[in-house]
């Protein structure tokens, strides 16, 4: 058997002892968890092992995905729209010309003080103009019935629909990002990128008429294409089924919930890995990794490389979008106040760091592994402390360590990615 | 009279905070740029350097609050202020040691210390959640107000108050002498000189015999107290959590790339502009606006560019129109 086999096998190992010695309730919990991130993982992996594109911006992107969960799948709200619709349409739309305006007279004009005052003068104009229309239909339409709505609702289709338009959406933002901003050198790129998905958070949670903002949305209405853990259970036939087979109803709808879930994100993942894959070893892969290897060379050789890393940088951030999605229809709500960095953006660069940048398996093994690791230390963190703390005298020091060792997590990420930086820093399974 | 009182409202809703929070994020920013000037990477755990600091920092004080040490009308954390800067100069120089030297030594790309300096954040991170928690921690005391706006009020028989906290006073006077103390150091002692040295032409510097570790020791020992003392500030400012400070993390950056990156005077300035235009954007200018015009002309809405909760957003946005029409930053720092 292959190294490689051995490691996915491991793996395997500690997930099944999961179900067996905690619940398999959370063993399928801990996966999902982690074949959601695998998607995310494989999007830095196209950006960062294929291309050496530095994006910590990978929360924006799965906050948009996320986002379109909203718009795509929750019903109209009729009444906001005929309050404000138009009004706030008109806004993004003035908004946007204002700023097509502003780049068209910044390539066109000579550079110089006109320029300069002529393009502040129109940026100015643009957001005064913007903000008369935008204002009073923002006001109107988070006004109509604010304790359920208060938004523009979304399209009122299907959830599945949403995964695929998540990750155009992402890629939409992806192209705009990408045109101002990849031309900065690695590390400025870094820390620019990690502004804008704090942007877009905070766009999420402030403009309650997109989706109701920090009140959270409930975006679980719409046909799904999973039934519901209430339904199974008051459902007859699964209820003999369950009865049959001896097993609680309450814990096997949950599971079976999940088993459902578990397959659809299979069938993206799956989908995503064969398509990387072919990317990967087509004529497009290898120039993609020349161009990450030696740029100047490439360009020599005729390669487009700005277009190149555009396109990159847009296919990553949309599977990271489609994973967003994924992630909000299954919680059920979008609460953007739950987007971090640390959690969306910066563990996933672990995942595919330790798992072997540039290989594809390698960050789908780097998930599934350090997406256990995170959601295990959280639960079995309390019990080893409190194993370790049994000796110490019940006092606010020992249920402090008690309280806290849930964070311990973040300190195993960092140790565990420092050491295979240090000692093996191609990864589990580098790339070939 | 009516100017009078638009000048106070101005000074005490936007000069002043601005002022503060510009210190706080000048001396953030002061710790990134000598790190990059020396060590040629962007340290993406300065900020819970700054955490761990204060954490140590917060501890200190409570234990001298515990046995009746305090420092009269100024802050107690300002007595335990060096065992914060001395616990986080051994955490750094420790982590230097067993991390970023290997590195170092390999000559490993910046975008590589990048990606380690990020499994560092991590670790710090963790290492300040596990002890102090992630909750609000309030460790100010001393006199609450240099000023009130009660007492100002009845001094001038104005409208208007204006109040100075004493965490305010304390922070742009301690920000002052230790900028200050910083630029005598790097301008005038033989350290310093060799410092600036390394920064402008590492080879040269080499040959001429200064000793890179020694370089390399003394920024991170700077480094950490700056680190500390911006994050003690901020913390009795305004109030201590480990969240608030990773996320202080992208206007300090801001700061330090817009006044660009490597150049100590750029890091002040960088902090001051983004400080500024953070609340400059933010605040509602209805009440200012109100005192100037007569009355007829008086506005009708907040006359608020962006929402208080676009803040943070307020500095991305000038750090990437820095980025993108000025990379080498207000004071050419090093673009490449």
């Amino acid at each position: 058997m292959s190294k490689n086999a051995k490691l996915f096998l491991g793996v395997a190992v500690l997930y099944l002892a999961t179900g067996l010695l905690i619940s398999w309730n959370q063993a399928l919990f801990i996966l999902n968890f982690a074949l959601v991130s695998a998607i995310m993982a494989l999007g830095v992996n196209i950006q960062w092992g294929y291309a050496g594109l530095f994006n910590t911006g990978i929360m924006g992107f799965a906050a948009l995905g996320g986002l379109s969960v909203a718009l795509v799948a929750t019903p109209p709200v009729r009444e906001a729209w005929a309050a404000g619709g138009t009004g706030i349409l008109a806004g993004l739309g003035i908004g946007l010309a204002t700023l097509a305006a502003g780049i068209t007279l910044w390539k066109r004009m000579v550079p110089g003080r006109n320029r300069a005052l002529a393009l502040t003068l129109v940026l100015l104009a643009g957001f005064v103009i913007f903000r008369m229309v935008f204002d009073p239909a923002v006001t109107a339409v988070e006004a109509v019935n604010p304790s359920v709505s208060g938004n523009l609702g979304g399209l009122g289709l299907p959830v599945l629909l949403a995964w695929p338009l998540g990750g155009l959406l992402a890629a939409l933002a992806a192209w705009g990002i990408g045109k101002t901003a990849l031309g900065l050198r690695s590390d400025y790129l870094a820390i620019a990128t990690l502004g804008i998905a704090e942007i877009i958070v905070a766009v999420m949670k402030n403009e309650d008429w997109l989706a109701r903002g920090v009140k959270m949305m409930n975006v679980q209405q719409r046909p799904w294409p999973v039934p519901f853990e209430v339904d199974l259970q008051a459902n007859p036939t699964f209820l003999n089924l369950a009865n049959s087979l001896g097993f609680d109803p309450v814990t096997g709808s949950s599971i079976l919930v999940k088993l459902t879930y578990m397959a659809m994100i299979l069938a993206v993942l799956a989908g995503i890995i064969w398509l990387s894959e072919r990317a990967l070893n087509s004529p497009w892969g290898r120039m993609m990794r020349a161009i990450r290897d030696n740029e100047d060379a490439a360009r020599a050789m005729g390669k487009d490389v700005t277009r190149r890393h555009l396109q990159v940088f847009i296919l990553g951030s949309a599977l990271a979008g489609v994973a967003g999605a994924i992630l909000t229809s299954m919680d059920g709500i979008l609460n953007p106040g739950t987007y971090q960095p640390l959690r969306f953006t910066f563990l996933i660069w672990v995942m595919v760091i330790i798992g072997g940048s540039g290989n594809n398996w390698g960050a789908v093994l780097g998930s599934l592994l350090i997406g256990w690791l995170w959601l295990i230390v959280e639960t079995l963190g309390p019990t080893v402390m409190s194993g370790i703390t049994a000796g110490m005298a019940d006092g606010p020091l020992k249920a402090h360590l008690v309280d806290s060792a849930q964070h311990m997590r973040l300190l195993t990420m960092g140790v565990i990615l420092l050491l295979v930086l240090r000692f093996s820093p191609r990864g589990l399974i580098p790339e070939k | 009279m009516d100017i009078l009182n638009a000048l106070v409202a101005f000074l005490n809703f936007v000069f002043i905070p601005g002022l503060t929070y510009g210190a706080q994020l000048a001396l953030g920013a002061l710790g990134v740029t000598l790190i990059y000037g020396i060590l040629r990477f962007s340290n993406f755990a300065h900020g819970d350097t700054m955490a761990f600091g204060t954490m140590v920092t917060i501890l200190v004080t409570w234990w001298f609050q515990s046995i009746g040490i305090t420092a009269g009308i100024l802050p107690t954390a300002l007595l335990a202020l060096p065992f914060g800067i001395a616990a986080t100069a051994a955490l750094v120089l420790a982590t230097d040691k067993a991390v970023y030297q290997f590195y170092r030594r390999q000559k490993a790309s910046p975008t590589i210390l990048v990606i380690v300096s990020m499994g560092v954040m991590f670790v710090m991170n963790g290492i300040v959640r596990l002890i102090i928690g992630v909750d609000d921690q309030n460790f100010a005391d001393g006199g609450r107000f240099l000023i009130s706006a009660g007492e100002f009020k009845s001094a001038t028989g104005l409208a208007e108050g204006l109040a100075i906290k004493g965490t305010q006073a304390v922070t742009v006077i301690t920000a002052f002498v230790v900028v200050a103390a910083l630029f005598w150091f790097l301008q005038k002692t033989r350290t310093g000189k060799s410092m600036r040295a390394f920064s402008d032409n590492e080879d040269l510097a080499l040959l001429s015999g200064i000793n890179p570790d020694r370089v390399v020791q003394v920024t991170w020992i700077l480094a950490a107290a700056l680190a500390t003392i911006a994050g003690v500030l901020y913390g009795l400012d305004k109030s201590f959590r480990p969240f608030t400070y990773f996320q202080l993390l992208l206007p300090i950056f801001a700061a330090a790339i817009v006044g660009g990156l490597g150049s100590p005077l750029g890091a002040i300035a960088g902090g001051f502009v983004i400080a500024f235009s953070e609340v400059v954007l933010t605040y509602a200018w209805k009440k200012v606006v109100t005192y100037v015009l007569p009355e007829s002309l008086a506005p009708d809405g907040l006359l608020q560019l962006m929402a208080t909760d676009y803040k943070f957003a307020v500095s991305f946005a000038i750090l990437i129109l820095v980025l993108l029409f000025m990379p080498t930053g207000l004071f050419k720092g090093k673009s490449f």
